[in-house]
C-alpha cells in the first residue's frame, strides 16, 4: 500500500461567469476507489481534471502528498494515470512505439515486462505493432488504461473508464481497477452504475457543490 | 536541453518522417516562393540589399507556413492532453523548441543553398559573419516561432493568427538580421557589426527567457 494523500481544500471553478461547482472539499488516502458521479454538466469531468493538474480551479487548491512530502507541480505527472474519452494516442505510432515514447518522455525505461502483461491483459498484445489508427475505439480506449498504468502511479483518474468498451472489456477493465486498488488510489468519474458499483466512497456532484 | 526533452524531439521527429505535417508545407512554399521571386525579378540584376531582404521575406514566410504544426498539430489532434500528462511545460517547451530550431536550420540552409545558387546578388563576403547572424537570426525565429505556435494553437483562427502575432514580435528580428545579412554581403568586418549583433544576441535571450516564463500559463488550461 502506498502512502499518499490527496487533499481537495475549498476548490471552485468557473467557466467565465457560469459556476461548475464551488467549495468543494474532500479527501482520500492510500488506497481504495472514489466515485465522482452527477448529471451531465455537473463538473465531474472538470473535477478529475483539476485533480490531475491538467486543469486550474478558479480558486482552492489541491494538495498532493507522497510520503508526507507535498508534490510540486512540475512533477505531479509521474504520480498520475489518467483515462478518459477525450484522450488521445498518437495514431502514427504502434502501441509498443506509443508505450516506449511515453516512458522515454517520462525519462524512464520502458518496463517491457509490465507492458507485456499490461497489453496481454487489455487483449492488446497480438496488435501491439499495428499501428493505433488501425485500432477500434474500444482498442483504443484499452490502450489508455496502459498508458495510465505503464509507470506504476499512486493515482490512477478514470473519467468514464468503461466507455466504447463491450461486455469482455467491461470485465477485463473492473479486474484491473480491483487490483489496482489495493495498492493505490483510484478516483472514477462516470455515470455508470455498474462503474460506480466498485467505489467503496462516493462523492455525488450536484448543484454546483457535494450532495 | 534534458533527456526528457531529446525524447519527445524524437517522438515529433518520428511522427514528422511519417505525417510530414510541416515538411511537406515548408518545402513547398521554399520552393513557390523561390520560383516567384526569380520570375519577377526575370533578367533583371536586384541589389544587394534587396537580396538580403528577400532572403529573410522567404525565410520568415517559410517559418510561418510549417513551425505552428509543433503545437497545432499536437492541438488539432488531441493528443496535448497526452502530453501534458507526460512531462512538465519546461520539457514540452524544450522538445518543441528542439524540433522547431532542426527544422529552421535545415529548412534556411536549403533556401540558402537555393538563393547562392540562383541570385547574383547572393555574394558573401564575411562568411563568419554571416554564419554567426545566420546562426543567431535562425534560433531567434525558432524560439519566438515556438512560443507563438503554443499561444495560437489555443486560438480559433490558427491560420491566419500566426502571421498576424508573429509580424510585431519577428520585426525587429528580421530587420536586423537583414542588415547583418547584407553587412556579410559588403564584407563588413565583427565590429563594424557589433551593434546589430548584440541585438540579435540580447533578442535571442530575452525571447528565449520570456518563453519559458510564459510557457506554463500558456500551457495549462
Amino acid at each position: 500500500m502506498n502512502n499518499y494523500l490527496l487533499q481537495v481544500k475549498d476548490v471552485s471553478k468557473y467557466f467565465g461567469r457560469r459556476l461548475i461547482f464551488k467549495n468543494l472539499n474532500f479527501e482520500i488516502s492510500n488506497s481504495g476507489i472514489l466515485g465522482v458521479s452527477g448529471d451531465n454538466g455537473s463538473g465531474k469531468s472538470t473535477l478529475v481534471k483539476i485533480i490531475a493538474g491538467i486543469s486550474s480551479p478558479s480558486s482552492g487548491i489541491i494538495v498532493h502528498n507522497d510520503d508526507g512530502k507535498e508534490i510540486v507541480q512540475e512533477k505531479l505527472h509521474n504520480y498520475i494515470g489518467f483515462v478518459s474519452p477525450y484522450l488521445v494516442l498518437y495514431e502514427e505510432f504502434s502501441a509498443y512505439e506509443n508505450l516506449s515514447f511515453f516512458s522515454n518522455i517520462r525519462g524512464i525505461k520502458l518496463d517491457r515486462e509490465r507492458a507485456d502483461f499490461l497489453l496481454e491483459k487489455l487483449l492488446l498484445f497480438q496488435r501491439k505493432d499495428d499501428y493505433v489508427k488501425t485500432y477500434s475505439s474500444g482498442m483504443k480506449q484499452r490502450l489508455k488504461f496502459i498508458f495510465a498504468l505503464i509507470h506504476s502511479p499512486s493515482l490512477v483518474i478514470l473519467d468514464e473508464p468503461t466507455s466504447n468498451l463491450d461486455s469482455k472489456g467491461k470485465d477485463t477493465v473492473y479486474q484491473i481497477i480491483e487490483n489496482e486498488s489495493k495498492s493505490n488510489i483510484i478516483i472514477i468519474a462516470s455515470n455508470e452504475q455498474t462503474d460506480l458499483n466498485l467505489c467503496k466512497r462516493e462523492i455525488n456532484l450536484q448543484d454546483f457543490k457535494i450532495k | 536541453m534534458s533527456a526528457k526533452a531529446y525524447a519527445l524531439y524524437l517522438k515529433d521527429f518520428r511522427s514528422e518522417i511519417r505525417t510530414r505535417y510541416a515538411v511537406n508545407s515548408l518545402a513547398m512554399f521554399v520552393i513557390v516562393a523561390t520560383s516567384v521571386i526569380l520570375f519577377s525579378i526575370g533578367n533583371e540584376t536586384i541589389t544587394q540589399s534587396l537580396t538580403a531582404g528577400l532572403f529573410w521575406v522567404v525565410i520568415f514566410f517559410s517559418a510561418m507556413s510549417g513551425l505552428s504544426r509543433a503545437f497545432v498539430s499536437e492541438e488539432e489532434r488531441g493528443t496535448s492532453l497526452t502530453l501534458q500528462l507526460l512531462a512538465a511545460p519546461s520539457t514540452i517547451f524544450s522538445g518543441k523548441l528542439l524540433f522547431n530550431m532542426v527544422l529552421v536550420f535545415c529548412m534556411n540552409i536549403v533556401i540558402t543553398i537555393l538563393y547562392s545558387a540562383l541570385f547574383d546578388g547572393f555574394a558573401v563576403r564575411n562568411l563568419t559573419l554571416f554564419i554567426v547572424s545566420f546562426f543567431f537570426g535562425n534560433a531567434g525565429l525558432a524560439i519566438a516561432s515556438t512560443i507563438i505556435a503554443a499561444i495560437i494553437s489555443k486560438a480559433g483562427a490558427k491560420g491566419t493568427l500566426y502571421p498576424v502575432l508573429s509580424f510585431p514580435i519577428l520585426l525587429p528580428l528580421i530587420l536586423t538580421s537583414v542588415q547583418l545579412t547584407l553587412m556579410s554581403f559588403e564584407g563588413a568586418s565583427f565590429s563594424d557589426a557589433k551593434f546589430e549583433l548584440s541585438i540579435i544576441i540580447c533578442y535571442d535571450v530575452i525571447m528565449l527567457t520570456a518563453s519559458y516564463l510564459l510557457f506554463d500559463f500558456v500551457w495549462k488550461d
